[in-house]
């Protein structure tokens, strides 16, 4: 095995959102180390500074063509959270916070396939794998641009975007998501439209990616229990559990870390999925000290020494010798955190996400195991929140708010935490700072050279034989869903 | 499969790349429906040799084929650009070096474009420069063919392709996906020409009509029943930034995501197709006001005339649009006089 390199540099690295480069120092036949870079800055945070407070809703959404819901959500939360000090924050009236959420899960869930169908699925079908028994029918069903799951797959995501022209005008990048609520109001008939269109979508998930009804996919509470039912069933997401077993991929790309979760699909009765910490080291969740969140920027492009983002906004300098990223290391208390589908799950306490990482830590199966099974709870919760809908109530409260203050937005996008930090002085925003859910996972080393999430996972990654682009490589870096555009902004 | 008369015989090979953007325009395209967009890549014969997003090959493999695309040795028919050209700092185009080359990512760009038949600019940020050259434009973002307003861009004011056309501009932010279909149609049938490209290059089929058309509130903009808050439903050009009037594209008659528009969404129009819409020079839903007159009328109309057409259907505004227009949902339904108690 000595014949290998002993260093690889992965780039374009393709199929995930936005410009990726990995480099890998190769021992033998697995991964020693691993460095990600993210080759790409745009400067949004000091772009929104000295604007109007209300064009952030402009600004934020376009930081990101995939989450763009979500940066609209932080936005907007955040200005509607500058208030006068000890007064508790005016949460947007019922409707409008459940016409947020619908248009948030709509997002969150169309990430989730498209994620799955077109950007992890596919590497199953590489040449690489022609000598295993299930490459035939994974090559059928997930070749990128070929396979017979993009046209029934495509329609599907299509159709439930179509929610979004009622809720929310146009996808990406709305203008409905306000600090007040949503600009949209629905009557009685797109009510019932809405529920038409999920169910088609519902139908889509029990028809071809579960063969199965949601309510026994949400039910699943242990891995033995997933393996059992996806024995000889049909179905996308038991297509992968088989590949998976196959491949040990619970075993692949694992961590032990903190995994956290800011809360997502608020409402009066408290969010969804809720805001707290769960340690994988020793299995226990816990609060999550917001305050105890800071950037570091030893070894990404800019100058200065980070800090907590609510003061500290360090400027891009090329300068820094050590620096091999555009991504700051966003850190908990100084320790590495991971967040995404499965930080929320094993925050929630889904046993299912529990019992994966309980035996095996945070691995690929789990984290994709864990965005499917979060479509089909997500997608029941939207049935409710349609039907909670009150076409006779306000969707919005437009009564007008302070123009000074500071105040964070807090929430999850579908690849996990997601924070604004602003401060406003006179109506105009003066300080804005974005930690988005790759900027986590994707960290490079901080100042104690600790490696981020990805860099963790690689180590001990297995590389074939005269493999350029390892697949197993492949499978780790999109197991975590990244989102590039999002982690520099 | 066969396809339908006018498809070329031999494939389209199209490239994608992206720079300096969110790929917000790719997300919107995946939207494409009836069909869907791969069906709607084969019917146009297209063969992706490399899409960021939708593509096998990574890494090496990516890069032998962009490689191949840049010197000429890989034929390309189409090249799409999406998000703007980095060229910032100072010159350097440092701020985006394409992942597993260390080099700037414009140099391959510009390489490609050297090669390819069309060369078509998706979104407002590969036309333009768009959001990402907001803000004083740090980064130093710029168009394929424009900077802003300016003819330049990267690849120069006198840029034609090798099939004879500019830089088509499907500018957005993002595109719709039927204005990138009916373009890749059309070059696919051979019958897209300059003739079809308006000023800034972009395709008239959807830059012949301004976003007022078909909008579901004309009502209100012929009486001037104007919205005062976010979510009203009157007109949004005198007190929320409507730039409607005077936009270019078809939102209000090609429905977005099934049914909608940014004006059914109940937020106005920013003029996203157009050059510099990221810096509009007041807050994006605010209209700016010369002694309570909206600054910004309908392009090619006498603006004496339109205070005094403004004035005259103010006095006329029917009790039902008065009372509708600053609400998010109307008080008085039309009713017809001929029921009884009408």
């Amino acid at each position: 095995m000595s014949e290998k390199p002993s260093r690889l540099i992965l780039g374009p690295f393709n199929r995930v959102e936005g410009d990726l480069e990995v480099r890998l120092d190769i021992a033998g036949d697995h991964v020693e180390g691993a460095r990600v870079t993210s080759p790409l800055y745009r400067g949004f945070e000091a772009m929104l500074v000295g604007r109007p407070a209300a064009d952030a809703l402009t600004y934020a959404p376009r930081i990101c063509g995939i989450c763009s819901v979500s940066q609209s959500v932080a936005a907007a939360r955040a200005l509607a959270g500058v208030r006068p000090a000890g007064l508790e924050r005016r949460l947007p009236p019922a409707n409008g916070q459940h016409a947020i959420n619908l248009v948030h899960a709509v997002e969150n869930i169309a990430d989730h396939i498209t994620h799955f169908y077109l950007f992890f699925m596919p590497d199953f079908a590489r040449a690489a794998y022609a000598g295993e028994p299930w490459h035939q029918a994974a090559a059928e069903r997930f070749t990128a641009l070929k396979g017979s799951a993009a046209t029934q797959m495509l329609p599907a995501r299509a159709g439930l975007m179509n929610m979004m022209g009622v809720l929310a005008g146009k996808w990406p990048h709305t203008l409905s998501i306000q600090p007040g609520g949503s600009t949209r109001a629905i009557t009685r008939a797109e009510q019932a439209r809405l529920r038409l269109m999920l169910s088609g979508f519902r139908a889509f998930c029990e028809n071809t990616l579960f063969a199965a009804p949601l309510e026994a996919v949400a039910a699943i509470s242990s891995r033995d229990a997933l393996y059992d039912w996806a024995q000889g069933r049909g179905g996308d997401f038991a297509h992968f559990l088989t590949i998976a077993q196959r491949l040990d991929l619970a075993r692949s790309g694992v961590t032990r870390l903190r995994h956290i979760a800011f809360g997502a699909y608020a409402s009066g009765d408290g969010p969804l999925f809720p805001r707290g910490m769960f340690d994988a080291g020793i299995g226990a969740a816990g609060p999550l000290p917001i305050g105890a969140i800071a950037e570091d920027v030893s070894h990404a492009w800019y100058a200065g020494d980070g800090g907590a983002p609510r003061h500290a906004a360090p400027k891009p300098d090329m300068g820094n010798p050590d620096a091999y990223s555009w991504c700051k290391a966003p850190r908990l208390g100084g320790n590495v955190a991971e967040v995404g589908a499965l930080s929320r799950q094993l925050v929630a306490g889904h046993p299912l996400l529990r019992d994966y990482v309980a035996r095996d830590g945070a691995s690929v199966e789990a984290r994709v195991v864990a965005r499917i099974v979060e479509v089909a709870l997500v997608v029941m919760a939207m049935e409710h929140w349609i039907a909670a809908i009150d076409p006779s109530a306000p969707f919005q409260d437009t009564r007008s708010r302070l123009d000074t203050g500071d105040a964070m937005g807090l929430t999850e996008a579908a690849r996990g935490s997601l924070g604004h930090w602003l401060r406003l002085d006179g109506g105009r925003i003066s300080h804005y700072q974005i930690i988005a859910p790759t900027t986590w996972n994707f960290s490079p080393r901080d100042a104690q050279g600790i490696p981020g999430p990805l860099e963790q996972a690689l180590v001990g990654a297995p590389i074939r034989a005269g493999e350029t682009e390892p697949v197993s490589v492949q499978h780790i870096v999109r197991s975590f869903d990244p989102c590039m555009v999002c982690t520099v902004h | 499969m066969t396809y339908p008369a006018g498809t070329p015989t031999r494939p389209l090979r199209l490239i994608w790349l992206q720079s300096g953007g969110c790929g917000g325009c790719t997300l919107s395209l995946l939207g494409q429906q009836e069909p869907d967009l791969v069906t709607a890549l084969r019917a146009a014969h297209v063969e992706v040799l490399w899409h960021p997003s939708l593509s096998e090959a990574t890494g090496a493999e990516a890069r032998a084929i962009l490689d191949a695309a840049a010197d000429g040795t890989q034929p390309v028919d189409i090249l799409c650009l999406e998000g703007s050209v980095i060229h910032g700092p100072n010159g350097t185009g440092g701020f985006h070096l394409m992942a597993g080359t260390g080099r700037p990512m414009r140099d391959m760009i510009g390489a490609i474009a050297q090669h390819a038949t069309h060369v078509i600019a998706v979104g407002s940020c590969a036309a333009f420069g768009g959001i990402t050259a907001g803000g004083g434009n740090a980064v130093e973002a710029g168009g394929l063919a424009y900077d802003g307003t300016r003819a330049g861009g990267l690849l120069g004011a006198g840029f034609r392709a090798r099939g004879g056309l500019s830089v088509i501009n499907i500018a957005g932010c993002p595109i719709h996906p039927g204005w990138f279909v009916d373009t890749i149609l059309q070059l696919a049938g051979g019958t897209l020409s300059a003739a079809d490209l308006d000023e800034w290059e972009r395709p008239l089929a959807y830059t012949s009509q301004l976003v007022h058309h078909g909008c579901a509130r004309n009502e209100y903009y012929e009486f001037k029943a104007s919205a005062e808050e976010l979510g009203d439903l009157g007109c949004m050009m005198e007190n929320l930034g409507c730039k409607g009037t005077q936009a270019r594209a078809d939102c209000n008659t090609r429905a977005w995501n099934g049914s909608g528009s940014c004006l059914t969404g109940g937020y106005p129009c920013i003029n996203c197709t157009a050059p510099g819409f990221e810096e509009p020079g007041h807050s994006f839903s605010t209209t700016p006001k010369i002694s309570g007159i909206p600054i910004g009328l309908p392009t090619d109309m006498p603006k004496a005339w339109f205070v005094a057409l403004a004035s005259l259907s103010k006095a006329a505004t029917p009790r039902r649009l008065k009372e509708n227009a600053a609400r998010p949902t109307p008080a008085i339904l039309p009713r017809d006089r001929r029921k009884e108690g009408a």
